[in-house]
């Protein structure tokens, strides 16, 4: 038996089935799919558990968990949550699910890890200041025919091009 | 009008995840080194899985609303505000050719397996509190220029919605013809 993983969908049938994903939702619930919301969501519960009273008086994410509202009761917890058992039967059926540190292939798996951490860090509070990331504001904003969306988009890949060209060498 | 539904619940959230993360996995985007490969242009695939999909419901919101079933105006548009939402793209650009991710594909990317999929998350969690801690002093940056509330690209340009959705799809079918080659398996 072949155990292989399967080749991937070429990128326009797998936009394909990401666009008709999207209008469904927009018909379903009037807007589209996101990432940073759910992220928000968790780092303001998480905040609370940690340090409750510097969360209830910080100016952002004390409306959050105001008047013991949990910030997780949202629809955006459970689209993640699909997002999550979508991305895990896409890759066990694929034959590609693999315990394993990604990242540039020149690093030791420590460098990997602590440059995903700053990257991680850089993505999250870019995506605080623009109200939405590469999916609510570049793929959901951007398929409304949003300046937003495409503003973003517009950032999103001449920042991305830049520091690709400075982080070339870590590649082979 | 028939749509939108108003359906934001627990079934819908799970069902419209579902198949955002499993197209995201089958579109190769659970790897940190697909995703960047793009942003040194040696892959399209991130061009070209966005544009397709972008313009496919587009296209889909455009007919919808030509034969009278949806009312965009309970569909959400995002506001533009010059700086902040040009800064965030930057921010997120430079995070994915750091760290490799965006927040939806790092959640992808840890549910095939990738341990810096999982540490990428925990970057933006600590992202969201440096963002909460200076957040007093960001905050006249966040709201300076802002554009028209729900702004699109064909009230910007003053041209018909028909004219940007035709261009778009030129620029997403030119891309693709120039940059589809057989695929390399990442």
């Amino acid at each position: 038996m072949n155990q292989n993983p399967k080749p991937l969908w070429r990128p326009h049938a797998a936009g394909l089935l990401l666009g008709l994903g999207l209008l469904l939702t927009f018909l379903l619930t009037g807007h589209g799919l996101g990432g940073s919301g759910f992220t928000t969501a968790l780092a303001a519960k998480g905040a609370q558990v940690i340090a409750p009273a510097a969360t209830q008086s910080n100016a952002y994410l004390g409306p959050m968990v105001e008047g013991g509202n949990n910030p997780l009761d949202s629809w955006i917890t459970w689209q993640v949550l699909g997002v999550a058992i979508g991305a895990l039967i896409g890759a066990l059926s694929a034959r590609r699910f693999k315990w394993t540190v990604d990242g540039p292939t020149r690093l030791p798996n420590a460098g990997r890890l602590i440059l995903a951490l700053l990257g991680g860090m850089v993505a999250g509070l870019g995506a605080r200041i623009s109200l939405g990331c590469t999916s609510g504001l570049g793929l959901s904003g951007a398929a409304t025919l949003a300046t937003a969306g495409f503003l973003f988009l517009g950032g999103f890949f001449a920042a991305g091009a830049l520091f690709g060209l400075l982080t070339k060498r870590l590649w082979t | 009008m028939i749509f939108p539904m108003d359906l934001s619940i627990i079934v819908t959230g799970l069902l419209c995840g579902l198949i955002f993360g499993f197209a995201l996995e089958r579109a190769g985007f659970a790897s940190a080194c697909k995703l960047t490969a793009q942003l040194r242009f040696k892959d399209w695939a991130v061009f070209n899985v966005m544009f397709t999909a972008i313009v496919v419901c587009a296209i889909g919101l455009y007919l919808f609303k030509l034969l009278g079933l949806l009312s965009m105006d309970d569909v959400y548009v995002p506001t533009a505000y010059l700086w902040a939402t040009l800064l965030g793209g930057v921010g997120v650009g430079a995070g994915m050719s750091i760290g490799g991710y965006c927040p939806g594909t790092s959640v992808v990317g840890f549910m095939s397996g990738k341990i810096d999929g999982f540490v990428f998350f925990l970057g933006i969690i600590a992202g969201t509190w440096v963002f909460a801690g200076a957040y007093d002093w960001l905050e006249p940056m966040l709201q300076a220029l802002p554009g028209p509330d729900a702004q699109t690209l064909p009230q910007l340009m003053g041209v018909p919605e028909w004219v940007v959705i035709v261009g778009l799809t030129a620029v997403a079918a030119i891309g693709g013809w120039l940059t589809t080659k057989p695929q390399k398996q990442h």
